[in-house]
């Protein structure tokens, strides 16, 4: 066994799958990192990329992640630096195929060993899994997926770190995954790099904590942080967060010295109530961690430390990510200037309906929102406005619908109303809106032993 | 603490001057996470930002229960907010349909706190 070294560096270099495409460059050219860890896959990222690869088997995967590696695949190589992405998508293969392809093309031909992780994707293996008896009930709604089974589109379960840590130590200096939790990202490497055992619940928890506070890039470094967000410095170089980590599961919170932001116990602390649930289990398929025993501790500028991370034993089940066809919905927007800007959206709303009732369309909703009045805080937002004095408002009404031939149809009544409606009305250069399909979200749970993660390697 | 208004003996406090707040969704809950600005405003944090309260704060925005948990250790508490999000992720309508924002709507409310 190598010797183990005193502390590991894990950086965040992408918390979504469209996030700033500079992040991964100076993450890895900043300063020291062991790690480059990217999150690419949102609730419903997997069903677009599963469109995309029913039309093309050699997609399916965030062809992003392809672009920003060839950018930084010279320095990694160079530096040693490890790179762990679920950029793989519904495809983590191919992904794979093109990362070899452009190390080849970069000269970095049989010095690249890329770890693929599959066995999430349960698609091709859901009516075998119903009918001995996984019923894949919606965690919200309690209702069995037999009910919208004929409009399922991907089915993911979430694998965790295990898989992550069995491609590094098979020698995989980049591994590609599909649906691994963000957190598993980066527990893997801490795993791997100190030989964590997977039971060694605290530790466990200590980093997914720190998987947590990082997966969503800057939103913890200064990103999207209310307290004192005037005063958080020179954003428009914002530096994406490091863990830097020890054996003890202990963990500091850094940023590449001369970036902007902020890294301080506040916007840690902000980034960690973030999609909270129960604090006390926040359940990952590696473990349980205990939000509420976290402690934080400012430990120099821009240095946060954090220690006292209690863990408890994974549970038998995993995550299943299902998305299925919804139906149709649409937005329009119109602009009403001043004056009585607000009276004339509403105007124009009553307006639109009446002619949608006339018209005998039928919604599942209607949804009318005045933004610049209360599109964000609803009616808590209008005790203090002075609406005589708004001085312009944007009528924004959405609709949903089964079928789509009802939100079409709507789509024409918009325009409308720019001359046979209320006054002073602009803001419609867009044009018509169009009907958008919904893809909808079924969370579910499943039984860990009907999910076998696999990992293969694929030599540059 | 900038809005004072003598109620008796207790004086009225808007949450956006002793906490700060980040909202998230799962589905169709939004989370809301309050944060006390200072260490001695997180017992009136407890104390007064109550499920109830928030229920009451949010009504009519709302279709579900509140739940609260509290986290001493960050001086925090977290809402769930259910039936928040008008279905939620893509079958939403709303301009903030993965509740992002709800974090400072909470922080628009008023406690009335012992001087």
């Amino acid at each position: 066994m190598s010797s183990r070294p005193a502390t590991v560096r894990v950086a965040g270099g992408q918390g979504f799958w469209g996030d700033w495409l500079e992040a991964p460059y100076r993450q890895v050219t900043g300063g020291p990192i062991d790690y480059l860890m990217m999150d690419y896959l949102a609730e419903v990222t997997m069903s677009i990329l599963q469109k995309q690869k029913s039309r093309d088997p050699a997609r399916g995967y965030a062809t992003d992640f392809i672009t920003q590696m060839e950018r930084i695949l010279p320095t990694i190589a160079e530096r040693g630096i490890k790179v762990t992405a679920n950029a793989g998508g519904v495809n983590p293969r191919a992904c794979a195929m093109a990362l070899a392809d452009v190390a080849r093309r970069l000269g970095l031909g049989g010095k690249l060993t890329i770890g693929v992780v599959t066995g999430d994707d349960l698609l091709g293996r859901l009516d075998g899994l119903l009918a001995r008896g996984h019923d894949l009930k919606n965690l919200d709604t309690a209702r069995p997926l037999h009910d919208v089974r004929d409009r399922v589109l991907s089915a993911n379960a979430y694998l965790g770190a295990g898989p992550v840590v069995a491609a590094l130590q098979r020698g995989a200096q980049v591994v590609i995954t599909g649906r691994v939790t963000d957190t598993g990202l980066t527990l893997g490497p801490l795993m791997h790099a100190f030989g964590w055992a997977p039971d060694a619940w605290d530790r466990i928890a200590a980093g997914t904590v720190a998987g947590h506070i990082i997966e969503c890039g800057a939103q913890c470094s200064g990103g999207n942080c209310l307290k004192d967000w005037k005063r958080i410095p020179d954003l428009a170089n914002v530096g994406y967060p490091i863990v830097e980590a020890r054996a003890d599961g202990t963990f500091h919170l850094i940023k590449h010295a001369g970036s902007g932001g902020r890294i301080d116990v506040a916007s840690v602390t902000e980034q960690l109530v973030y999609e909270m649930g129960d604090p006390r289990e926040y359940i990952t398929p590696d473990g349980v961690a205990d939000f509420t025993t976290i402690q934080l501790a400012q430990a120099g500028k821009d240095r946060v430390r954090v220690s006292g991370v209690r863990g408890k034993p994974a549970t038998d089940r995993l995550k299943v990510s299902i998305a299925y066809f919804y139906g149709y919905k649409a937005v329009g927007t119109l602009v009403y200037a001043w004056p009585d800007a607000l009276e004339k959206a509403k105007a124009a709303d009553r307006t639109l309906r009446q002619r949608l009732k006339d018209l005998g369309l039928e919604f599942e909703a209607i949804h009318t929102e005045y933004v610049g009045v209360n599109a964000t805080h609803g009616p808590l937002a209008l005790k203090d406005a002075d609406f005589a004095a708004i001085p312009e408002v944007q009528l924004r009404v959405g609709v949903r619908a089964r079928d789509e031939k009802p939100v079409d149809r709507f789509t024409r009544e918009i325009a409308p109303l720019i001359l046979n409606g209320p006054p002073s009305v602009t803001g419609f250069a867009g044009g018509r809106p169009k009907p958008e399909e919904i893809v909808a979200y079924w969370p579910a749970l499943i039984d860990k032993r009907m999910v076998e993660p696999a990992v293969e390697l694929i030599e540059a | 603490m900038k809005r004072r208004r003598a109620v008796g003996r207790s004086k009225t406090v808007r949450l956006v001057d002793i906490a700060h707040a980040r909202s998230g969704d799962k589905g169709d809950t939004a989370n809301v996470g309050l944060i006390a600005l200072q260490p001695v405003y997180y017992p009136l944090l407890v104390e007064h930002v109550t499920a109830a309260r928030v229920a009451r704060h949010f009504k009519g925005m709302i279709t579900g229960k509140v739940e609260r948990f509290e986290l001493p250790n960050l001086r925090a508490l977290n809402f769930l907010l259910h039936g928040a999000l008008d279905g939620g992720g893509t079958i939403s309508l709303k301009t903030d349909a993965q509740g992002k924002v709800f974090s400072t709507a909470l922080l628009r409310m008023e406690i009335e706190v012992r001087t």
